[in-house]
């Protein structure tokens, strides 16, 4: 295992308790948008940040290499690239490389160097019957327990995580955002509470294509950490919100299940209220509780959960972390704050606080009958925010 | 006022002589526009206090992009107030810990709004986020939409000064949670012909004094282990009545309108006991 004292606080605590600001917009024709708006939304929320941490998640930024696996890695020395490097070439066809451009700013202090590897894994050599996704899963993760002073920011086709040390506005101007394109973007203003801000520990998380960036804290990480371990997802980044992106990678890419099944795995009802539902509802949520019990997640929690195709808003069933979802004809957004929201679009079809526990999600067009644009179960009681 | 408020006042004016001593004054009467758009929260503060000590006393606040805490650092009584109408979004703890002036939002309010509130009034033609008038002391909030979570939690009063909330619409879980004074009326969407919705759990959870009026049936399980739900009596009738003639006011509708509620629709949801937790933690 990496000697993480050099990133980690000196009691070695094993999660970070955030306080953060989250944006989150998609254009559900799957037309690629510029980032201003969130660069622009998320610097509005600059208070609820302090500077610790600020990243990005873009999809469908890299249209002219669709079908490779993009390896964002950060690396903290010259040594620890040529070693990764080296890994890579082993076990993967490296098709094209390069250090991902950047703008040096002032309040950018100490960056590490970060390149992003389009590749695809060796799959000849396998001995064994598994997906190109789990053998990259692995790789990965390999890199990260084992590799000095390397991390791997992203890992999906056609899309990349940004992140680091800074305001996320100063993060964006960093890795010259401006310049990139895409139809789903989320971002995280970071405001770690007990350990040190560090690159790896700015948000988004990712694990393939899956990306989550997350204001709270996850009460229940040890629980989830050591069920997720058993399906070897290893965490190394040390913070609590690393476990929502293995689990949701386990429950909707490995095991399956529909998004709006996680969402409910992550906050299903109290007992109190299932024991109030009808046979149907009760025996899914019985089901759920009792098969995935461990991935319960516990605590105060705002989460913006993305993949290609997909972007749900989502809380803690008693929304202990504030959430604001909005449309504007193809756009959906969610954010911590409606300001923000409101800044980037001066009008909207429909503004509303998502009820506790119940996801907002938007989806890709497929075609005009399956116009599932924002799904999630709106509840009488949600709060309904007037739009002008 | 008590003679240790009556010497800090007096040393506030004089410390606003200091200050405004060849600067221009303003009239008490004249609108102030300021274009917040692009203005910290601190700059802009600074700003309205710094025109309140010159004699302003109305401001309209334009393009307001999630600006926080206004209305905090002024003051203001029944005979000089201030006013402040908010066009735009405003930020969380709006009106937190305002001791007197009066605020209209034009939009909605984001969470926190009235933290702490001491006096004054904030009228929101809206809707409002999470935890509005947490642990609230005094003064009115009028809400014409709905409102979020934890709203009214913590509120409390004592003698003359009960904090009173009005919410048009619909509330949402943890409502008046550990409430120990002051009083909430959901009208339910009443003005918008809307039968009442039953919704919310956790109402009045650790409640231990004050009142919730609620229109429309709310359920046992609903409610709080400590909470106990009645009609309301007379003389609380009329207090409803008086502030939804406010609420009509705030928002330019006909009170005749009013006069339809029903009491009988209306459900009192208050503490059993003034001491629910008396013998839990010692005997």
């Amino acid at each position: 295992m990496k000697d993480l004292s050099k990133v980690n606080n000196p009691y070695n605590d094993e999660k970070v308790i955030s306080q953060c600001s989250i944006f989150g917009m998609m254009n559900t024709s799957g037309e690629l948008v510029s980032g201003v708006p969130i660069i622009t939304a998320i610097r509005n929320m600059h208070e609820r940040g302090n500077g610790l941490g600020g990243g990005f998640a873009i999809y469908g930024c890299y249209p002219d290499r669709p079908d490779d696996y993009c390896l964002q890695i950060m690396f903290n020395t010259l040594v620890s690239r040529e070693e990764t490097e080296n890994y890579l070439e082993r076990f993967f066809h490296i098709h094209h490389s390069e250090e991902i451009p950047t703008c040096p700013l002032d309040a950018i202090k100490n960056p590490p160097d970060v390149w992003r590897y389009f590749v695809h894994p060796k799959m000849e050599e396998m001995h064994e019957v598994i997906s190109e996704d789990d053998v990259v899963t692995r790789r990965v993760m390999r890199i990260n327990t084992h590799l000095e002073s390397a991390y791997v920011f992203s890992s999906g086709k056609n899309m990349g995580v940004f992140k680091g040390v800074g305001f996320p506005e100063e993060i964006a101007d960093y890795f010259c955002l401006e310049q990139y394109k895409g139809y789903i973007w989320t971002a995280h203003g970071r405001f770690p509470t007990n350990t040190q801000g560090w690159w790896g520990g700015a948000h988004p998380f990712s694990q393939l294509d899956w990306t989550v960036v997350h204001n709270g804290e996850i009460s229940s990480y040890g629980a989830n950490r050591r069920f997720l371990e058993m399906y070897d997802y290893i965490c190394t980044m040390h913070t609590d919100t690393e476990v929502i992106a293995y689990a949701v990678d386990l429950l909707a890419r490995k095991h399956g299940l529909p998004i709006e099944t996680v969402m409910d795995i992550f906050s299903p009802p109290v007992w109190e209220q299932i024991d109030r539902m009808g046979p149907d509802e009760k025996k899914y949520f019985n089901m759920l509780r009792s098969t995935y019990g461990s991935l319960l997640l516990n605590g105060p929690f705002a989460i913006i959960v993305a993949h290609h195709g997909e972007m749900v808003a989502h809380t803690d069933r008693i929304r202990l972390r504030p959430m604001v979802a909005g449309i504007k004809g193809d756009m959906v957004y969610a954010s911590s704050e409606e300001s923000a929201i409101r800044l980037v679009s001066k009008e909207l079809d429909r503004v509303w606080i998502p009820t506790g526990g119940h996801p907002v999600i938007a989806r890709l067009k497929v075609d005009e009958k399956h116009d599932v644009i924002v799904g999630g179960k709106e509840l009488p009681g949600t709060t309904v925010m007037e739009a002008d | 006022m008590s003679t240790a408020a009556a010497r800090e006042r007096r040393a506030e004016s004089r410390g606003q002589e200091r200050k405004t001593r060849g600067k221009k004054i303003y009239s008490p009467g004249e609108w102030i526009k300021i274009n917040t758009r692009g203005v910290h929260h601190k700059d802009l503060n600074r700003e309205i206090r710094a025109l309140a000590e010159r004699g302003a006393r109305k401001f309209e606040l334009r393009k307001v992009y999630g600006q926080r805490y206004i209305g905090t650092n002024l003051w203001g009584t029944e005979r000089d107030k201030i006013k402040i109408r908010v066009y735009g979004t405003p930020g969380s703890d709006m009106g937190a810990f305002m001791d007197g002036p009066e605020i209209e939002v034009f939009g909605n309010a984001q969470d926190a709004t009235g933290n702490t509130m001491n006096c004054g009034k904030i009228i929101i033609h809206g809707s409002a986020g999470d935890v509005l008038g947490y642990g609230m002391r005094g003064g009115e909030i009028y809400v014409r939409g709905n409102v979020g979570y934890r709203v009214g939690i913590h509120m409390k009063e004592y003698m003359d000064k009960v904090p009173t909330i009005v919410i048009g619409g619909t509330m949402q879980d943890f409502f008046g949670e550990y409430m120990a004074g002051g009083r909430i009326i959901v009208l339910n969407k009443f003005f918008e012909g809307n039968p009442p919705i039953r919704q919310s759990y956790f109402i009045g959870t650790g409640m231990h004094g004050g009142n919730i009026f609620v229109r429309g049936d709310v359920e046992a399980h609903q409610i709080g282990a400590e909470v106990g739900m009645e009609e309301p009596t007379d003389a609380e009738w009329k207090i409803i009545e008086k502030y939804v003639g406010n609420y009509c006011k705030a928002f330019g509708l006909e009170a005749r309108q009013a006069k339809l509620l029903r009491r009988e629709k209306f459900r009192r949801l208050s503490a059993k006991s003034t001491r629910p937790y008396g013998r839990h933690y010692a005997y």
